[in-house]
């Protein structure tokens, strides 16, 4: 909604009406409830500016040892001082990849269905199911993936996937008794994200003007061909922007994946073994590691996925801001 | 002919994608759902929500103190989350063209952004180190940096709803702005600043990763704020990863209480903001 | 408000459009019609008993009529009189919107373009349509955007550089765009992207090429222009043309049909309608007593 901002101020007639409001008590009343308001709103820059000061604090320790040259060493024993913490970025960006494939063919169908296709009755509960998937907390995902969905996948997918795909070395090797491992925690990640990359791509589609498709229909196009051309070419920036927000979401997302990773500190080619992520890495010893310095590097490693994530969040956000400036875009994103 | 049917065949797969994409899309949730009803629903009775949990091997016993613990944290979340969230966002809505209300935007859009345990660490590094200890404090602090991106943004957007015919009414009455604000576009924005703060709330609720080492987890009744404190999601965890069959029950017990207790808050939000644009 | 009578005094002494040489060989339609009977012969598109509704409000309620070759048809009448839906229903655009649905027959060349075997994708690529606002596909280029139907269409083009010359010179837009091709259709002026729609729509040689109040977004230089391009292209291409504008339709049409609360009031040559209208509702509307 737009809306003109009045500067309400000059526009007050000048009466004054003493008994009211005293001498000047407007202005004054006025200049206190803005600068007490904006202290309050400058709290969330300040609270920002706090986290990156702090982390970089609690994490110099690590810097000054290792820098960052550590993040692409292979070796990982803290017992013995030796922080390579390369099979917790691999970890990290492999499971998000994994979520990304996964979840990239059906969020867009989702958001093209939900955006273009479904009759009317069906667009608002399934969004409003869409919505709620995205509320579930992520300890329950968690719970669900740990005693449900993984011993489905050790059951049932993963013997078909050594069957089929078992030349690649991807599906190779024996799976954990309890199927979890890096596949798993893919899996459940995909399933995570799934709401936020349908629900903004969504969002940037239905924001395409109607003339657009009418346009297209109206040269004889079928319904999908007046998506292709009236609908997809205008919103790649922001179907991108969702992915990559999906994609910032799966890098930090912590609990489900913690549950289900299997949590070691080793990169293998295969699938099916586990291996851990920078957040489930700090979720599991952050808070039991006494040693200064081992604490240092989790918090390094903190910093690294805070710095991650916020570049990925501020590239998906100018990515979908794009769309709307469509010329006349039906609302403002 | 055959262009034609090339067009309608391709037209034909690529609609059947989108609904098999979405069927595919809510077995998911369908499963979790149904998961947690059924196995929850056996676990649920009177002592559970009051009893403290049992040692292993003994029967019965409770999430009281989670329960508990939860509600003490997102009220201390809250005291700090609510007042401050509120207010930034009435100034963004009320007077926050400008660069610097671009920069608070920017800013909140960011932190909603981040991932949850690093505010975990961010509150441990400032509170719990200092107090030596986790505590119910770190922990509601915690949850209410969480909170505050939810509720800057959407009491901003849902306050900008009001429609300016009101500003105008109460300024062309003489009064001052300030008091336009806290007298009318407040009370008329109540339901928007309702929404926002549940939804934060549902989101702190169920949050678990900053928690695990700022609030802790303690298997006792406690409101001390200088003390550990257990929380639903935490249990939740602790439960899960134990591997006694008892617990696991306990588990989705605590995850059925925790589900419908977020999409209650959820929903309800949801049917807060459309009463309201049906009214307008 | 001008009388009608001012208007066509106007239009006979300097207006764009001259109609003399047009009446002699429209003479047996006008006898036809005045008669009541339906042009069958001449008529390319017959309406029948035609009904719309969005959701259960019924915006046209059983409207005949019949479209004549290669002429211009106007639709008028006051704003949400449903002129907009009956010719949405002419190429099945209707029911595009959520919640509508059509009921009744419409024949194009005789054969019912709601018969169910009858794909509406086939419809619209035979009843090409111009939209009130212009439309250009911004990611296209003003050359992409004239072959954009022929290419969804899977028609093969063999010279498609002197197919867009054509068509572009056909809606009246060549000279100004020869030189930027491959720019982005969005790039134009609104009269000139309201004229690449044109184009677009005229490059898939339709048969009936409906135009939805296409000028209401133009200025009246961009007007004028579109105005004398309908003129021209009615002579090989059916039209049909809503608009609110009495004044445009006299200047543009051979017929005109006046629609009032979703019902044909009345329907007749152009010149009939606006000087003798036969119904007091017409009279009042084209007087500017209401609407």
């Amino acid at each position: 909604m737009h809306q003109t901002r009045i500067n309400h101020s000059k526009e007050v007639p000048k009466l004054e009406l003493g008994e009211h409001h005293g001498k000047g008590g407007r202005n004054f009343g006025d200049g206190v409830f803005k600068w007490m308001s904006a202290v309050f709103a400058a709290s969330a820059v300040f609270l920002l500016a706090a986290m990156v000061i702090q982390m970089t604090r609690a994490s110099a320790l690590s810097i000054q040892r290792f820098g960052f040259g550590f993040l692409v060493e292979r070796d990982w024993n803290p017992v013995q001082e030796i922080f390579g913490a390369f099979p917790f970025v691999f970890g990290t960006v492999v499971s998000s990849v994994i979520a990304l494939l996964l979840v990239i063919p059906i969020a867009l169908g989702v958001a093209i269905f939900l955006s273009e296709l479904a009759p009317g009755w069906l667009t608002k509960p399934l969004s409003l199911l869409v919505e709620l998937l995205a509320a579930i907390p992520s300890i329950v995902y968690g719970l669900w993936g740990m005693f449900v969905l993984a011993p489905w996948l050790l059951k049932t997918v993963y013997p078909i996937l050594t069957q089929t795909l078992g030349f690649l070395p991807l599906f190779q090797g024996v799976p954990q008794g309890n199927g979890r491992g890096m596949l798993a925690a893919g899996i459940v990640l995909a399933i995570m994200i799934l709401p936020t990359v349908a629900s903004v791509s969504r969002d940037v589609m239905a924001s395409v003007p109607k003339g657009y498709r009418e346009g297209v229909l109206a040269l004889g196009a079928t319904r999908w061909e007046t998506i292709r051309v009236a609908v997809l070419p205008n919103v790649v920036s922001g179907i991108v922007g969702a992915i990559v927000l999906g994609f910032g979401r799966a890098l930090g997302e912590t609990m489900a994946v913690t549950m289900l990773i299997g949590n070691r500190a080793e990169i293998s080619a295969s699938l099916f073994a586990p291996a851990a992520t920078i957040a489930s890495m700090i979720a599991n010893d952050y808070s039991g590691a006494s040693d200064e310095l081992y604490l240092s590097v989790l918090a390094e490693l903190g910093l690294v996925l805070f710095a991650v994530t916020l570049i990925l969040n501020i590239a998906s956000k100018l990515l979908v801001w794009r769309v709307g400036r469509i010329p006349g875009a039906e609302r403002s994103l | 002919m055959g262009v034609y049917q090339r067009r309608k065949f391709v037209d034909g797969v690529m609609r059947s994608w989108c609904i098999l994409a979405t069927l595919f899309a809510v077995i998911p949730l369908f499963s979790l759902l149904a998961y947690v009803l059924l196995k929850g629903v056996g676990g649920l009775n009177w002592s559970f929500f009051i009893e403290l949990p049992k040692p292993v091997g003994e029967l019965g016993g409770g999430i009281g103190n989670a329960l508990l613990g939860s509600f003490v944290l997102l009220a201390i979340a809250s005291i700090f989350g609510i007042p401050v969230g509120v207010f930034a966002g009435v100034y963004l809505s009320e007077f926050g063209a400008n660069p610097f209300g671009k920069l608070v935007r920017f800013c909140a859009d960011v932190m909603s952004g981040v991932p949850s345990i690093l505010i975990g660490i961010f509150v441990y590094t400032l509170v719990v180190l200092p107090m030596r200890s986790p505590s119910a404090f770190a922990g509601g602090i915690a949850l209410g940096i969480l909170m505050l991106p939810t509720i800057i943004r959407t009491t901003e957007e849902l306050i900008k709803l009001v429609p300016n015919s009101l500003r105008e009414a109460g300024l062309a009455l003489g009064m001052a702005k300030w008091r336009v604000i806290l007298r009318v576009v407040l009370p008329a924005g109540m339901s928007g600043i309702a929404t926002g703060v549940m939804l934060a709330i549902a989101r702190a609720f169920g949050e678990t990763a900053p928690l695990l080492f700022t609030a802790g987890s303690y298997p006792f009744w406690s409101v001390h704020l200088n003390k550990r404190i257990s929380s639903l999601p935490v249990q939740i965890y602790e439960y899960a990863g134990s591997p006694y069959e008892e617990w696991h029950q306990q588990a989705w017990a605590a995850a059925l209480v925790l589900v419908v207790m977020v999409l209650i808050l959820n929903l309800a939000a949801k049917l807060l903001t459309s009463s309201r644009s049906h009214a307008r | 408000m001008i009388t009608a009578k001012q208007m066509f005094q106007l239009r006979d002494t300097g207006g764009a459009v001259a109609i003399s040489e047009e009446e002699a060989p429209l003479s047996k339609e006008r006898i036809l019609r005045s008669q009541g009977e339906e042009v069958g012969a001449l008529g390319k598109m017959q309406v029948k008993d035609l009904r719309a509704w969005f959701g259960k409000t019924e915006i046209i309620k059983g409207v005949s009529l019949s479209v004549a070759d290669k002429r211009v048809t106007a639709i008028i009448g006051p704003s949400g009189c449903g002129k907009s839906t009956f010719i949405r229903c002419l190429n099945r655009m209707h029911e595009v919107v959520p919640k509508a649905h059509v009921a009744g027959r419409v024949l194009l060349d005789g054969v019912d373009i709601y018969d169910r075997k009858i794909d509406p994708v086939k419809i619209r690529s035979r009843v090409g349509m111009v939209f009130q606002r212009p439309n250009p596909f911004p990611t296209m280029s003003i050359r992409e955007n004239v072959l954009a139907g022929l290419k969804l269409n899977g028609v093969k083009v063999s010279r498609p550089d002197e197919l867009v010359e054509q068509v572009l010179e056909q809606a009246a837009l060549w000279g100004e765009v020869k030189d930027i091709l491959n720019r982005s259709g969005a790039s134009l002026s609104g009269g000139q992207q309201q004229r690449l729609c044109i184009a677009r729509a005229l490059a898939l040689k339709p048969e009936i090429l409906l135009m939805d109040e296409p000028c209401s977004a133009l200025d009246p230089i961009a007007t004028s222009r579109i105005e004398e391009l309908i003129h021209s292209i009615g002579k090989v291409c059916t039209i049909v043309i809503v608009t609110h504008n009495m004044q445009q339709a006299a200047r543009v049409s051979q017929y005109t049909a006046f629609f009032y609360m979703g019902e044909l009031v009345e329907f007749n040559d152009t010149d009939i309608l606006f000087t003798k209208p036969g119904n007091q509702r017409t009279e009042d509307y084209i007087t500017g007593r209401f609407g």
